[in-house]
């Protein structure tokens, strides 16, 4: 699915090297944590595989279904299959959220040379999606995220998920700002869309988001690299030890 | 005062190249007093203060710089809606394109009939609130339109007007300088929904005087024409009694001179008045909003809200004041004026101002200018919108503010479409 090699990032506006050779790969229906302390470069990497500016790729690649990801505009990822679920999602005043869903399903569909989905085909089914995440239709209505708490924003990022139906989503701290009841919810939503043709990469700080979306494989990120990769009994290990031992133990 | 030499120059040069009207009947003495005020005040000029963003030249002239005639090629605004059309071609009413006056269930006369009838309420309008609205601020092109404007319409709504009066104005001549003057009554409890859309003449100085009696409602919406080398320059000047509504709503998009001003007098408790608008402006674009709000009644409420989306080197200009005066307690006053600039070399000039003499008084006002949210514009193309069309709905929501004081929802919706549709454009150009 996702196949990441070699991969050294620096940020465009200093000489910084944030990423220093990561190497990945992910298969259809496979799902990745990715562990690490701050500034190990974990949600550099989201962005990147996104395609937002101010980063550049000094070395390596990214390649989705084996097309190169790197040479692509965000919106053409995005019609290619990749989703990335943000750490915060962008309010945006104005734009309503159903237009702004529908927008982008047809857009992509559009891009990928299939048809448009008709207006009451595409309220049939968010109606249905946005009920099983438990988002009434006046936060359909509102604008993009606005007046949304943080637990709504991550909803919304996962009814975004649910409706664009991407091959690859990477969920860049999904866990952060969210209270147990509103981490169960998200989780179930993530789970909901857990398919043989589907991955996800999902990064977080801490160990307790993967007792909900349980991982089939675990890598530890450390100053731009991966430097462990276990079981999710590797996620364990740090949530009782920290990431001190398995710094020392590759130092 | 003498005026400065250069300002009596113009002034002497543009005034000798009009005619009043004859036969003006009762509306004479009107005219007459109109003159005079042009002639102590002088054509506004580049030194003038309430001139220091917008250059008068092309408005004050003595003959109007030609303006190819425009092919539109889009179905007009308003098309859908159910209206009475009164046209007019250059600023002469057309009655053959124009509907019957009569199923708008209003009085409507034409200007040059009125002045032959003795129409009590249009001798109290006719020049009446534009001599009014010179004060503290002098707007002498409005002053020079009472004076000469050769055409226009009285209308008067004694109940709820069975259809929104629909002005078209087309342009036939590249070198047409047309003077339309309009007087509008809306009699206590009375509603009116007046729409004007086109682009008139090569040269448009229209004035449009509203009476708003007590408890009656006045709508407005206009589109100003497309044509890109048309001038124009328009008044309201509004008087609102008790509990009564005035809402404004005008889009732009084109011109190479536009200023509109707006001069609202709030005279009764309990009253509203709304004044908005969005404009589109590309390259040698200017657009002036100039809004004057006085509040001389108690527990009334003026909203002002104008935005403008500027690419090119495009200029957009808004001088708004609300004035409260000190007896205008409960005065709940808003003021917002905002641009975006598409890029670097676009201009955006905005005074807003705000003069309070009474104590109990809510008023805000803001003024920002800026570009597309980076951050917003990734989000919205990370879910697989392409730039483009990320751009446009960047756009369109900032814009939404001043859409959203149409209270007519069609008449909303056609803007929108409109505003899409130059967006479009501008993509392919």
């Amino acid at each position: 699915m996702l196949e990441i090699k070699n991969l050294h990032v620096k940020l465009e506006e200093e000489d910084k090297q944030i990423l220093k050779g990561v190497d990945l790969k992910i298969g259809a229906g496979e799902v990745h944590a990715i562990m690490g302390p701050n500034g190990s470069g974990k949600s550099t990497l989201s962005y990147v595989l996104s395609g937002r500016d101010g980063y550049e790729v000094t070395e390596g690649s990214a390649s989705l279904l084996g097309e190169e990801l790197l040479d692509m505009e965000p919106e053409e990822r995005a019609a290619a299959g990749l989703f990335l679920a943000f750490q915060y999602p962008v309010e945006i005043p104005g734009v309503g959220n159903m237009t702004f869903l529908r927008t982008a399903l047809n857009a992509q569909r559009k891009a990928r040379g299939e048809e448009e989905m008709s207006a009451a085909d595409f309220l049939k089914m968010i109606r249905e999606k946005a009920k099983t995440l438990k988002i009434d239709s006046e936060m359909l209505k509102r604008p993009v995220n606005m007046g949304f708490s943080g637990g709504e924003k991550k909803r919304n990022e996962i009814l975004q998920m649910a409706v664009l139906e991407p091959k690859m989503c990477v969920l860049d701290e999904t866990d952060s700002g969210l209270d147990v009841d509103a981490m169960k919810l998200v989780s179930d939503g993530v789970n909901a869309l857990r398919d043989a043709g589907r991955s996800f990469l999902v990064i977080t700080h801490y160990q307790r988001l993967l007792n909900h979306i349980v991982p089939d494989v675990v890598h530890i990120m450390a100053d731009g690299r991966i430097i462990k990769t276990g079981g999710k009994e590797l996620a364990l290990e740090v949530e009782e030890n920290g990431y001190a031992d398995i710094l020392n133990e590759v130092a | 005062m003498a005026l400065p030499q250069v300002k009596q120059d113009a002034t002497d040069a543009r005034l000798a190249a009009l005619t009043m009207p004859e036969g003006s009947g009762w509306a004479t003495a009107a005219r007459e007093d109109a003159l005079a005020r042009v002639q102590t005040m002088g054509l506004p000029g580049r030194r003038d203060e309430y001139w220091k963003f917008t250059r008068p030249d092309l408005l004050t002239s003595v003959e109007p710089k030609p303006a190819a005639i425009f092919a539109n090629d889009e179905t007009p605004l308003f098309s859908e809606i159910d209206r009475v059309r009164l046209v007019f071609v250059d600023g002469v009413f057309d009655a053959a394109q124009s509907d019957d006056p009569a199923l708008a269930g209003v009085e409507i006369d034409r200007l040059a009939d009125a002045t032959q009838t003795d129409i009590h309420w249009a001798r109290d309008v006719y020049g009446v609130l534009e001599a009014r609205g010179q004060k503290p601020v002098e707007r002498p092109l409005a002053a020079l339109n009472t004076a000469f404007a050769t055409d226009g319409v009285m209308i008067r709504a004694t109940g709820k007007a069975k259809l929104p009066v629909s002005l078209v104005y087309l342009h036939q001549s590249e070198t047409s300088d047309a003077i339309l003057h309009h007087c509008i009554k809306v009699e206590p409890g009375a509603e009116l929904t007046v729409l004007e859309n086109g682009p008139a003449a090569a040269r448009f100085n229209k004035v449009m005087e509203v009476e708003v009696a007590d408890g009656a409602a006045f709508h407005h919406v206009r589109a100003q024409g497309r044509d890109h080398e048309r001038q124009a320059v328009t008044h309201i000047f509004a008087r609102l009694g008790t509990e009564s509504t005035f809402k404004s709503f005008t889009m732009t998009s084109n011109g190479i001179m536009t200023r509109n001003e707006c001069i609202v007098e709030l005279t009764g408790d309990d009253a509203i008045a709304h004044v908005a608008g969005a404009c589109l402006g590309d390259g040698d674009f200017h657009h002036d909003d100039t809004v004057f709000i006085t509040h001389d009644a108690q527990n009334c409420e003026s909203r002002q809200v104008f935005k403008k989306v500027l690419r090119n080197g495009a200029t957009g200009v808004f001088q708004g004041k609300i004035l409260v005066q000190p007896d205008a307690q409960k005065t709940d006053g808003y003021q917002i004026s905002q641009s975006l600039l598409l890029d670097d070399d676009s201009n955006f000039y905005a005074k807003p101002e705000l003069e309070i003499y009474a104590d109990d008084v809510q008023c805000s006002h803001g003024s920002t200018s800026g570009a597309i949210d980076e951050t917003a514009l990734f989000y919205l193309r990370s879910r697989g919108i392409p730039e483009p069309k990320a751009q446009d709905l960047m756009v369109l929501a900032f814009l939404a503010e001043a859409i959203e004081e149409i209270d007519n929802k069609a008449i909303a919706e056609d803007v929108l479409v409109r505003l899409s549709a130059w967006l479009e454009r501008r993509r392919k150009g």
